[in-house]
């Protein structure tokens, strides 16, 4: 029985935990590239979850099939929320490129900061419901207690998805040579005849759509989105990142799962208060011991 | 007396001026309440602003968790004051203290990090911080501590604000704080010239965090009610706008920029988000366009235009850029 219900976690906790990798991915990607961390990453998922939810709205009630109102609504949430990445990159994070990082970085807190309360002046501060795209249903598991939902299949099959088309982008198309050559070393990138903004633009957007395609899974499984619910995810996202070793894609998918399942064991035993607390001390605990994450490359410090 | 001196004392003289003039126009009651709990505001914040521009500015240590510190300082001087009867004086005193302690043993194992990395560590520090007085049912858990007497007068504010510009503004002419510039300049040639990095960027984050828990403690004898949420990321990134928007590593500037701040939250108090928006916008342009701060890098000068300090100021420089 304590065995069914640890896997039970365990499989809520993947869920959770796709989520979170989805995001991580465009931290790591953005991070790889011109080491800055995107603080505004988590918002542009809160940007993402709302297009979602208005085009579902709108779709469903156009009358179209639940499965294409799903998929039309996920492609048209990532594809604005790719062309907003791209914005902020070109208006706020261009100009610095030849500047400090922590400019960079105060820069991409404000842009934070502008996105999450454009959102509260333009949507106003309550949550809103998120539509049920897809009726759900509930599984039973190999005749066990263990139960299975629709939409975690849903979550899993999606980000299996998403991860085989990016793992196809960064590794075989031309696109994907020049995102690896530029964090390798963008100045001989740049020598070497690559367009490196356009790659950065090009990362930006698919990191960008990914956070999107997170805040509508998101918005399925929670049923409320709000424009502050990018913070927490974002950050946990960031920890996520770090875990797996910030720069490496592998390393964001496990570092999410792994935190999803530990804040889902941990509110599984009654402590869900601490559950920031715990992803927080993870962070620390990385941060100190192994600031290189699990997949991530040693960095030694060059004078 | 030479001529640092002598600037030195002609602005102690000047605050003092301030003070007995804010002081007059409060006790003849030509200040309304909304006004005298702008000017108690504004005291926290140069506290808080100055504490931050020690660690951020002229150490160069990015940290985004100095709400954690002034939440320490908060429930500290409020729990003694509300359980143990303790002076007003004294409470905030070891309120810092606390929050010093909390300095010392949060820098110790993060201080090692650099730039980013330590911001992501001081944030998620002062989260923790903020998740344990929500889950410690003896400081009121979410619904926090409340009925806190309104002890902070204008004069004891005033006197603690004078203290800390004087002692960080004292700390940075120092030969300590001639290291702490160093290490923010280049952290590995301030090594290579034989600056016990470690030990600065530790000394710079308590001094820091002493304060900052001493401005807690005076707000949560101002506004009667703290609670974790009070304390959260959002508080933290107020008083990075008040540091930015002076220019990081000006004394100066971050009193300036706290005033501002202040100013904007009062007049503000009814549009929230659009005191946000402008918070950020106002960041993102002042990041692009004058890295260096509405001041730059000037010190507590009567001049600030000089030729000299005109000269000097650069943009905010990062240790770990190698």
């Amino acid at each position: 029985m304590a065995m069914e219900y640890f896997i039970q976690q365990l499989i809520n906790g993947i869920s959770v935990g796709s989520i979170y990798a989805l995001i991580a991915l465009g931290y790591t990607m953005v991070y790889g590239i011109i080491k800055l961390i995107n603080f505004a990453h988590g918002d542009v998922f809160m940007v993402g979850s709302f297009i979602g939810l208005f085009s579902a709205k709108y779709l469903a009630s156009a009358g179209l099939p639940p499965v294409l109102v799903l998929i039309i609504s996920l492609i048209f949430s990532m594809t604005i929320s790719a062309l907003l990445g791209i914005t902020i990159e070109r208006l706020a994070y261009k100009p610095l490129r030849k500047s400090t990082r922590i400019a960079a970085l105060i820069t991409a807190i404000g842009v934070s900061f502008l996105l999450e309360y454009t959102g509260v002046l333009v949507l106003g501060p309550q949550a809103q419901g998120f539509p049920d795209i897809l009726a759900k249903k509930q599984y039973q598991l190999f005749g066990t207690s263990i139960q299975v939902e629709s939409n975690q299949v849903m979550i899993l099959i999606t980000t299996i998805i998403l991860m085989i088309i990016l793992q196809y982008i960064v590794r075989y198309t031309k696109t994907g040579k020049a995102m690896r050559a530029v964090s390798f070393d963008m100045e001989a990138a740049r020598l070497m005849g690559i367009n490196v903004d356009r790659t950065i633009s090009a990362t930006f957007a698919i990191g960008s759509a990914l956070a999107a395609a997170a805040g509508v899974i998101f918005g399925m499984t929670y049923n409320s989105v709000d424009p502050l619910m990018g913070v927490m995810p974002g950050l946990k996202a960031f920890v996520a990142a770090v875990l797996g070793g910030i720069g490496s894609i592998p390393g964001a998918l496990v570092g999410g799962l792994l935190l999803g399942t530990v804040e889902t064991e941990i509110s599984s035993l009654g402590y869900s208060s601490w559950r920031d607390g715990v992803a927080f001390a993870v962070l620390i605990l990385i941060l100190i011991f192994k600031p290189s994450g699990l997949f991530g490359k040693n960095v030694r410090e060059k004078v | 007396m030479n001529k640092l001196n002598k600037k030195f004392w002609l602005s102690i003289v000047l605050a003092l001026v301030l003070y007995g003039v804010v002081q007059i126009l409060l006790t003849t009651g030509a200040l309304n309440d909304v006004y005298k709990s702008m000017f108690l505001l504004i005291c926290v914040n140069v506290m808080l602003a100055v504490s931050l521009n020690l660690i951020n500015g002229i150490t160069g240590q990015f940290s985004i968790g100095h709400a954690g510190f002034m939440s320490v300082g908060a429930y500290v001087s409020a729990i003694l004051t509300l359980d143990y009867d303790v002076p007003f004086v004294l409470t905030i005193i070891i309120g810092g203290l606390v929050a010093a302690v909390c300095g010392v043993l949060i820098g110790m194992p993060t201080l090692r990090l650099n730039g980013d990395y330590l911001a992501i560590a001081t944030l998620g520090f002062g989260e923790i911080i903020r998740i344990i007085m929500l889950n410690t049912e003896y400081v009121g858990g979410a619904s926090g501590l409340s009925g806190i007497p309104a002890k902070s007068t204008w004069t004891i504010m005033f006197f603690f604000t004078l203290i800390t510009v004087v002692v960080i503004n004292n700390f940075i002419r120092s030969t300590h704080g001639r290291a702490c510039i160093a290490i923010r300049e280049n952290e590995i040639a301030a090594e290579a010239m034989g600056i016990n990095t470690t030990l600065y960027k530790i000394i710079a984050f308590t001094l820091g965090a002493l304060f900052a828990g001493m401005a807690g403690g005076l707000s949560a004898h101002t506004f009667y009610v703290i609670t974790p949420g009070s304390f959260n990321f959002l508080k933290s990134f107020e008083i990075l706008v008040m540091v930015v928007l002076g220019g990081l590593g000006s004394t100066a500037g971050s009193i300036v920029g706290a005033v501002f701040v202040t100013l904007l939250y009062t007049y503000l108090r009814d549009f929230p988000e659009w005191r946000m928006i402008i918070y950020s916008i106002v960041l993102i342009l002042m990041m692009i366009f004058r890295p260096g701060g509405l001041l730059g890098r000037t010190g507590f000068s009567l001049k600030k235009f000089g030729k000299k300090e005109a000269k000097a100021n650069g943009g905010i420089s990062d240790s770990s850029a190698s």
